[in-house]
């Protein structure tokens, strides 16, 4: 499934700590979500799905793995809503998600679930990528799944 | 019962303040060190082996010998957090075994309070700029409330674990601080609004930080210092008072992994190790000093260590339990814990002192005739990546 058929608005987010893009391990997933593309690896000795993103597998230390887009739907595993934040960068964003989103091909990441009410948001809710500028980089974060 | 009685704590020390502005952490850990030396009846000069999780990189960790004007033969700064100094007592203990040294010293000083530091709700401690899993972590303002509160969330969506139920750990440890007066002192001093008795509804009530954690079920913010010795068999015969034997350790590093269990903390793994060496069933426990940073932390814990099976520690927690004066399970963190007493950051080795104090009969919440006591360290964030270290320790 192509993310981008349908372009949608940028989400907002916050000028917050923004991820190292030349991180050696994570660089090429950022590269791919500045262009609104979601990925994660698989092993191609052992098959298991890879994240966060490395350069060889913690299954079996592997090192061949193929980069994937995920099709960004998934459910909420666990989350929390940030009331009392003293970190300047984010103070004035309160109340936030923060949340672990198991996406469907297999893969747990740490997002947020926005551009809904905060106090509806529940553990195993599905949930759609979406995409939310921050500064120069594009975040990925999820929104509710339409009904 | 099995009894290991070849190294032993012989000197504990907890420094009295919770504001100690105008010192270094460096300044604390020689306070710390000379106190807990003469608690012992030893000296400097007795020193052989230094442990610290001083914070500041290779400089700082290489000063505190240099600082203390020791000669160590072993030296360790290893560093997992609040849970350091669980880790140090392992290592210590199989250093002095292997009779690499004599004499241990773990020490430890802070001033996160007087150099407002934002622990809990300020930005996300980073354990190292070079952890790729952090780039990945860092753009959600997830603040280490929030870490821990992932795991609560989590756990009350699977087991049915109420509020209430983690209210009570923070009910039954404000019961212990105030019969503790450095804990007393210290709500003063860090200027809580109400530090009388609280109800499991003032807790429900307290608000929310990040949900589903309420105020009152997180640890405070203060400056803090503290050390304890560790020495062998041979040494320990002639100190001040009778050795708090270390009967068993483990150490375990839990992470978050893709469908993994959050619930399953590294307590799980880090406390079977211990009691199995310890040869000490949970129920034996008389005095669970269990780190504290947050209620979470502790009902975890509580599971791992294998008080209460997995997804029973709300209901374990229930009805008064963990209160020093109850039968029925140990009692928990009696000092006042790093809830209402004493949490500069990293508040591990101020769970081996207590410990100490109850197996010597000097806690202010006395367990009558205590023997065995558990201290469990937990430290870096529970939902992403944290370190567990469990000491087991007894008296004859």
């Amino acid at each position: 499934m192509d993310q981008a058929t349908t372009p949608q608005p940028d989400l907002r987010w916050h000028p917050g700590l923004l991820p190292d893009p030349i991180d050696l391990d994570t660089a090429p997933f950022w590269a791919a979500a500045a262009q609104r593309r979601l990925t994660y690896q698989t092993c191609d000795a052992c098959g298991a799905v890879v994240f966060f993103p490395r350069r060889h597998c913690p299954e079996c230390l592997g090192r061949a793995l193929t980069w994937h887009d995920s099709a960004g739907l998934g459910s909420v595993y666990t989350f929390s809503v940030v009331r009392a934040s003293r970190d300047p960068r984010f103070a004035d964003r309160v109340p936030y998600c923060v949340a672990l989103i198991d996406l469907d091909e297999g893969f747990r990441m740490m997002s947020s679930v926005v551009d809904t009410d905060v106090n509806t948001i529940a553990i195993g809710q599905r949930v759609q990528l979406g995409w939310a500028r921050s500064g120069d980089a594009l975040l990925p974060v999820f929104r509710p799944e339409p009904a | 019962m099995k009894r290991d009685e070849e190294v032993a704590i012989v000197g504990a020390y907890e420094h009295p303040a919770r504001l100690i502005p105008d010192s270094s952490p460096l300044q604390l850990q020689a306070i710390a060190a000379a106190e807990a030396l003469a608690d012992a009846g030893l000296t400097g000069r007795d020193v052989d082996a230094i442990y610290s999780a001083l914070d500041g990189g290779l400089t700082s960790r290489l000063a505190l010998a240099e600082y203390l004007g020791v000669t160590p033969a072993t030296v360790d700064t290893t560093m997992v957090g609040g849970a350091s100094f669980e880790f140090h007592v392992a290592h210590a203990r199989s250093a002095i075994r292997a009779g690499k040294c004599r004499v241990a010293l773990i020490t430890y000083g802070a001033t996160n309070r007087s150099a407002a530091v934002r622990l809990g709700t300020g930005a996300a401690p980073q354990y190292g700029n070079d952890n790729p899993a952090e780039n990945m972590e860092a753009p959600w303002g997830t603040t280490l409330v929030a870490n821990y509160a992932l795991v609560a969330m989590r756990h009350m969506h699977e087991f049915g674990t109420t509020p209430e139920q983690l209210a009570e750990i923070s009910v039954a440890t404000r019961a212990h601080a105030l019969r503790n007066p450095a804990a007393v002192a210290a709500m003063e001093a860090l200027r809580f609004k109400e530090r009388g008795e609280i109800t499991v509804a003032d807790v429900v009530s307290s608000p929310v930080i990040a949900d589903p954690l309420h105020k009152l079920e997180c640890c405070m913010v203060s400056d803090g210092a503290g050390a304890v010795v560790l020495t062998s068999a041979a040494v320990a015969r002639s100190t001040r008072y009778r050795p708090v034997w270390v009967l068993g350790t483990g150490e375990a590093v839990g992470y978050s992994t893709n469908g993994g269990d959050i619930c399953a903390t590294a307590a799980s793994r880090s406390g079977p190790i211990a009691f199995g060496e310890a040869g000490i069933r949970p129920e034996e426990v008389d005095i669970a000093m269990i780190y504290d940073s947050f209620t979470i932390t502790v009902l975890t814990a509580l599971e791992g260590l294998g008080f209460c099976g997995r997804g029973e520690g709300g209901a374990y927690a229930e009805g008064g339990r963990l209160r020093w004066d109850r039968p029925g399970g140990p009692a928990l963190n009696t000092d006042g814990g790093g809830l209402f007493s004493n949490h500069p950051g990293m508040r591990g080795v101020f769970l081996l002192v207590e410990a100490v104090r109850q197996l010597r009969g000097q806690s202010t919440a006395q367990v009558p005739d205590a023997k065995i006591a558990v201290a469990h360290g937990n430290g870096g964030m529970l939902g992403s990546r944290h370190g567990a270290g469990t000491v087991l320790l007894g008296v004859a």
